[in-house]
C-alpha cells in the first residue's frame, strides 16, 4: 500500500479509535456528571452506577488504545501534545484515577459519607475529562504556542491558563453538554420509573443546549476565527517532517475544505438534525434515542475534524511547526503493520464488546440491585 | 534546553508510578488464573464450595485490578508528558507493542472482568468459566506486549536511525517480537506474578486455618495455591537463570553491575555473594566469593570471561570520542549537508552517536567536549553498583525463600495435613510481602541497571526528557504522590476489611461470620 494512502488510513483510524472512545466512555461520562443531579436517593444512583458498572473498564479502554495509537502512528502528535498540554493531562490523569475506585468501592463500605464522598469523585471525575477535552479541540482551531528545534525536539510557550480563552470554554461546554445528553440517552434505555422521566428531561435539556452550542461555535468560527492553510510541502507520500513545509493563515473559519467538497456540509448538518431527533425522540419513553445521540456525538467530533484536516496540532507560534497527517507520523513499515494489526484486532474487539451488552441487556431496577446486593456496585 | 532537576524528577516520578504500579499487576496476574482454576473446579466437580471461593478470591482482585487499571493510565501518559523526546524519537517501534497491548489484552481483560463481576445469572456456566480464561489470557498478553517493549530498550533490535526524520524506526517486526531478553523476561514476570497470586492466596488461607475458621474453604485455597505456587516459582528461578545468561551477552554492563566486577577475572569468574561495592575506589569490601559459579550463570562457559568495568569504561570513553564525531556530522547533516561524504562518514560513526549524547550531560554543546568531559562521561557511563548489587541479591533469596515455603505447604498439603503445623502455617502468612520485595528489587536491578540509558547505547536517559519546567514536574510528582497516598489506604483497609471477614462477605449465608438465620433467606 502506498505511504500516502497509509497515512490517510491512520488518521480515519485515530479517529475511529477516538469516536469509539467518545460513544462509549462518553455515556458513562454523562451519567457519571448526572449522578448527583438526577440521582436523588442512593438507591438511583446504585442503578445509575449498575446500568454502566460491566461497561466502564472496557469503554476506557478505548482512550487508552487512542493514546497508545497515537504514539505509535503519530509519535510527534503524541510527544508534542503531552509534553505541551503537561498540566492538563496530568488534571485528566487525576480525575480518570479518581473514577477508578470511585466505581468500584463505593457501595463496599454501607457509610453515607464514604458513598458520598466518592460519588463527587464520579462526578468531578467525569466533568472534567469532559470539559478539558473539549477545551483542548477548541485550541485546535486556534493553535497552540509550540517550536520545533533542528533535531525535532519540542518546546511549548504557554502556560496552563491560556488555554482556556473564550472559544475553547464554549467547546468545554458543547463538550459537556455533548456527554450528557449521550448519558441521558444511555439512561432512558437502562432504567425505568422516576429515574427514566428525570432522564429524560435531562437528555432534553442538554440535547437543545447542543444545538445552540454547536451553532454558536460554528458562528463564532465563521465570524472571528482565522483557520490555517498548507501553501507549499514536499509530495505527500514521501518521508517527511513538521519543518518541510510552508503553512499560512487565510483559512477563514476553518471552512476551506467545506468549500472545496460542499457535500462535507451533510456532516454538521447530521449532528444538528441528530440532536433534534435526540430531543424528539425524549418526549416519551422510547429505547431508540441511544442511536441519534450517538450519531449526534459522531458527527460532532467528525466536524473538527474534518475542518482540521490534515493538520492534527496546529502550532499558533510558527505556523509551519504544525502537525499535520502528512508529516507527523510514523514510517510506512509501522503504519502498515500497525494497520494490519488493526485491521484484524478491532473487528474482533467490538464483536465480543457487543457479546458483553447483549449479555447485559435490559433494564436495571431496583429489584435487580437488592437480588444482587453483594456483587453490585 | 534539557534541565537536570527536570530529568531527576521525572525519573523520580517514573520510578515511583512504575514501582506503586507493579504493586498490583502481579498480584493481577497471578489470582486471575488462580480464578479460573478454582472455577474450573467448581463446573468440572460442581461443587459450590469452588464457586464461592472463585468468587471471593475474585472480590479482593477486583480491588487490586481496579488500582492496576488506575495506576496504568499513568505510566502511558507519562511518556508523552515527562519524556517526549523519547516519545518522539523511538514511538515508531516502541509504540507498536504498547498499541498492539491495548488492542489485544486490554480490552479482553476490561470488557471480560465486568462479565465475571456481573454475568452470574446471565452466562452459563461455561460461558463464565470462558470468561474467567479470558481475563487470565488478557492479563498475560498484556504482560506480553509490555516486555516486549521494555526488552527492546534493554536490547534495541530490529530498527535503525533515519536522519530525515530524527528517529530510531522499525526495520523488522519479528526481531522486535522475538527479541531473546523479551521471551525469558516474559516468562520470568509472568510466573513471577503467578508466584506473587500463589502466596496472596496462601498466606490468606494460612490466616482462616489458624483461626480455624471456614477449614474447608481455606484448606482447598491452600492445596492450589501450593501445587500452582510450586510450580511457579520453579520457572521463575529458572527463566531466571536464563535470564542470566542472556543479560551475559547483551547487557555486559548490567552483569557487572550485579556482580560489582569492577576487574574482569579470569574465567570462570567467581560468584560474589557479600560484598560493600565501592564506586569511588572501584573495589569491594568484605567480599564473599564462590568460585566458578559466575562464570557458568553468565557464560555457560569455563573459558570465556566476564567483562569487568576496567575494560567496559575504556571502552566506552572510545565510543564517546566517535560520538561526538557522529554528532558533529549529524549536525552539518540537519544544517543541509547532504554530500555523499558527509553522509558517508556519519554511517560509519553512527552506532556511536547514542555515546556522542552522553555527553549533552556534562557540557552545552557536544562537539566542544574537553578531554575531561570524556572522561567525567565515561566514568558515569555505568549505573551505580550497590543498588544494583543489592536489590538483585534480595530478589533471589526473596526467590529461595519462597521456594523453600512451597515445597513444605506442597508436602503438607498433599498429605491433607495442611492444618497440622501451626508452626507452617504462620511461616506462609508472613510470607505475605515477599513476591513484592522480590518483584521491585527485580524491576530496580533491570531499570537501575540499565541507566545512563533509556535505549540502551543509542538514547541517554538525560536527553530522553521533554524540555518543560521545574515546577510543572514538581507540581505533578506532588500531585501523584498526594492521590497515591490516598489510593493506597483506601485499597489496604477494603483488603483488610474483606479479608478479615472472608467468605462471610459474599452473603451466602454457609460461612463463619454469618448467623444461621441468614440461611433461609439466601
Amino acid at each position: 500500500m502506498e505511504y500516502e494512502t497509509l497515512k490517510f488510513i491512520w488518521w480515519a483510524l485515530i479517529g475511529v479509535l477516538f469516536i469509539g472512545f467518545a460513544l462509549t466512555d462518553g455515556f458513562d461520562m454523562g451519567v457519571g456528571i448526572l449522578l448527583r443531579f438526577i440521582g436523588k436517593t442512593n438507591m438511583d444512583r446504585r442503578i445509575m452506577i449498575n446500568t454502566i458498572g460491566p461497561h466502564w473498564e472496557s469503554n476506557q479502554t478505548w482512550f487508552i488504545c487512542a493514546s497508545a495509537a497515537l504514539f505509535a502512528a503519530w509519535p510527534l502528535v503524541y510527544a508534542v501534545s503531552y509534553a505541551g498540554l503537561f498540566p492538563v493531562f496530568i488534571l485528566i490523569l487525576c480525575a480518570l484515577i479518581v473514577r477508578v475506585p470511585a466505581f468500584i468501592y463505593r457501595s463496599k463500605v454501607d457509610n453515607p459519607r464514604w458513598r458520598n464522598a466518592w460519588d463527587w469523585g464520579l462526578t468531578l471525575g467525569s466533568l472534567i475529562p469532559t470539559a478539558i477535552f473539549g477545551v483542548i479541540v477548541g485550541n485546535l482551531f486556534l493553535g497552540l504556542p509550540f517550536e520545533l528545534n533542528n533535531f525535532l525536539r519540542s518546546t511549548y510557550h504557554g502556560s496552563f491558563f491560556s488555554l482556556f480563552k473564550p472559544f475553547p470554554l464554549l467547546c468545554g461546554l458543547l463538550s459537556v453538554a455533548m456527554l450528557v445528553m449521550h448519558g441521558g440517552a444511555w439512561l432512558q434505555m437502562k432504567t425505568t420509573g422516576m429515574l427514566l422521566m428525570r432522564a429524560q428531561s435531562a437528555t432534553k435539556l442538554a440535547a437543545t443546549t447542543v444545538i445552540v452550542l454547536f451553532l454558536l461555535a460554528g458562528i463564532w468560527l465563521w465570524s472571528s476565527i482565522d483557520g490555517m492553510h498548507i501553501v507549499e510541502i514536499k509530495p505527500i507520500g514521501g518521508v517527511l517532517t513538521p519543518l518541510m513545509k510552508s503553512v499560512a493563515y487565510g483559512n477563514s473559519g476553518w471552512q476551506k475544505n467545506f468549500e472545496m467538497y460542499p457535500i462535507l456540509w451533510g456532516v454538521p448538518m447530521l449532528a444538528l438534525l441528530s440532536a433534534l431527533t435526540t430531543l424528539l425522540f425524549s418526549r416519551t419513553t422510547n429505547p431508540f434515542v441511544f442511536i441519534p445521540s450517538s450519531l449526534c456525538v459522531m458527527c460532532i467530533i467528525l466536524t473538527s475534524g474534518v475542518a482540521l484536516f490534515p493538520f492534527v496540532f496546529p502550532s499558533s507560534y510558527d505556523p509551519n511547526f504544525s502537525l499535520t497527517l502528512w508529516d507527523a507520523t510514523s514510517s510506512k513499515l509501522t503504519l502498515g503493520l500497525m494497520f494490519f494489526v488493526a485491521a484484524i484486532l478491532i473487528p474482533i474487539v467490538m464483536l465480543y464488546t457487543i457479546f458483553a451488552y447483549r449479555t447485559m441487556f435490559g433494564r436495571i431496577t431496583r429489584e435487580t440491585i437488592e437480588q444482587n446486593s453483594h456483587s453490585s456496585y | 534546553m534539557i534541565n537536570e532537576t527536570v530529568v531527576e524528577l521525572s525519573r523520580l516520578q517514573f520510578a515511583l508510578t512504575a514501582l506503586y504500579h507493579f504493586l498490583f499487576v502481579p498480584l493481577a496476574l497471578g489470582l486471575s488464573i488462580i480464578m479460573a482454576i478454582m472455577e474450573s473446579c467448581y463446573v468440572m466437580s460442581g461443587k459450590v464450595i469452588y464457586k464461592d471461593m472463585t468468587k471471593f478470591w475474585g472480590k479482593l482482585f477486583g480491588i487490586n485490578f481496579a488500582m492496576g487499571v488506575a495506576t496504568g493510565i499513568t505510566l502511558e501518559f507519562q511518556f508523552g508528558t515527562n519524556w517526549s523526546y523519547y516519545s518522539h524519537y523511538v514511538g515508531d517501534i516502541f509504540g507498536v507493542p504498547l498499541a498492539i497491548e491495548g488492542l489485544m489484552a486490554f480490552f479482553l481483560e476490561a470488557t471480560f472482568v465486568g462479565l465475571f463481576f456481573f454475568g452470574w445469572d446471565r452466562l452459563s456456566k461455561i460461558q463464565h468459566l470462558i470468561s474467567t480464561w479470558l481475563i487470565a489470557l488478557g492479563s498475560s498478553l498484556s504482560a506480553l506486549w509490555i516486555l516486549i517493549a521494555n526488552s527492546w530498550m534493554v536490547n534495541p533490535v530490529g530498527a535503525e536511525f533515519n536522519i530525515e526524520t530524527m528517529r530510531m524506526e522499525l526495520t523488522s517486526f519479528p526481531a522486535l517480537i522475538f527479541n531473546p531478553v523479551a521471551q525469558v523476561k516474559f516468562i520470568h514476570t509472568l510466573s513471577a506474578g503467578y508466584v506473587t497470586g500463589a502466596i496472596f492466596v496462601l498466606s490468606i488461607s494460612s490466616y482462616y486455618l489458624l483461626k480455624k475458621r471456614d477449614i474447608p474453604f481455606a484448606r482447598r485455597s491452600f492445596a492450589i495455591a501450593s501445587s500452582f505456587g510450586l510450580a511457579s516459582i520453579l520457572s521463575v528461578i529458572v527463566l531466571g537463570d536464563e535470564s542470566g545468561y542472556i543479560d551475559g551477552e547483551v547487557q555486559k554492563v548490567k552483569i557487572a553491575a550485579i556482580e560489582a566486577e569492577w576487574e574482569t577475572q579470569k574465567p570462570p569468574a567467581s560468584f560474589t555473594l557479600f560484598a560493600i561495592p565501592d564506586q569511588e575506589q572501584k573495589t569491594n569490601h568484605f567480599s564473599v566469593q564462590i568460585p566458578w559459579i559466575l562464570g557458568i550463570i553468565a557464560r555457560r562457559s569455563f573459558s570465556e570471561p566476564v567483562i569487568g568495568f576496567d575494560q567496559l569504561i575504556p571502552q566506552h570513553k572510545e565510543r564517546i570520542r566517535k560520538g561526538i564525531k557522529a554528532y558533529e556530522l549529524l549536525k552539518k547533516i540537519r544544517e543541509g549537508d547532504n554530500s555523499e561524504r558527509t553522509l558517508e562518514a556519519f554511517r560509519k560513526v553512527e552506532p556511536d552517536l547514542g555515546y556522542g549524547m552522553l555527553l549533552s550531560r556534562y557540557t552545552k554543546n557536544i562537539t566542544d567536549a574537553t578531554e575531561e568531559d570524556i572522561a567525567f562521561a565515561a566514568e558515569r557511563s555505568i549505573p551505580h553498583v550497590a543498588p544494583v548489587f543489592w536489590t538483585f541479591r534480595i530478589m533471589v533469596a526473596c526467590g529461595f525463600l519462597m521456594l523453600i515455603i512451597f515445597i513444605a505447604a506442597f508436602i503438607q498439603s498433599a498429605r491433607h495435613r495442611s492444618t497440622a503445623s501451626r508452626g507452617l502455617l504462620r511461616i506462609c502468612l508472613w510470607a505475605l510481602p515477599l513476591p513484592w520485595i522480590a518483584s521491585e528489587c527485580g524491576w530496580i536491578t533491570a531499570e537501575y541497571g540499565r541507566q545512563p540509558w533509556t535505549i540502551s547505547e543509542i538514547l541517554p536517559t538525560y536527553m530522553s526528557a521533554s524540555s518543560v519546567s521545574v515546577n510543572k514536574v514538581i507540581g505533578s510528582l506532588s500531585a501523584l504522590i498526594a492521590f497515591y497516598t490516598a489510593l493506597a489506604i483506601v485499597e489496604v483497609y477494603l483488603m483488610l476489611k474483606f479479608i478479615r471477614q472472608g467468605p462471610s462477605t459474599l452473603g451466602t449465608g454457609r460461612y463463619h461470620f454469618e448467623a444461621p438465620a441468614s440461611k433461609a433467606s439466601s
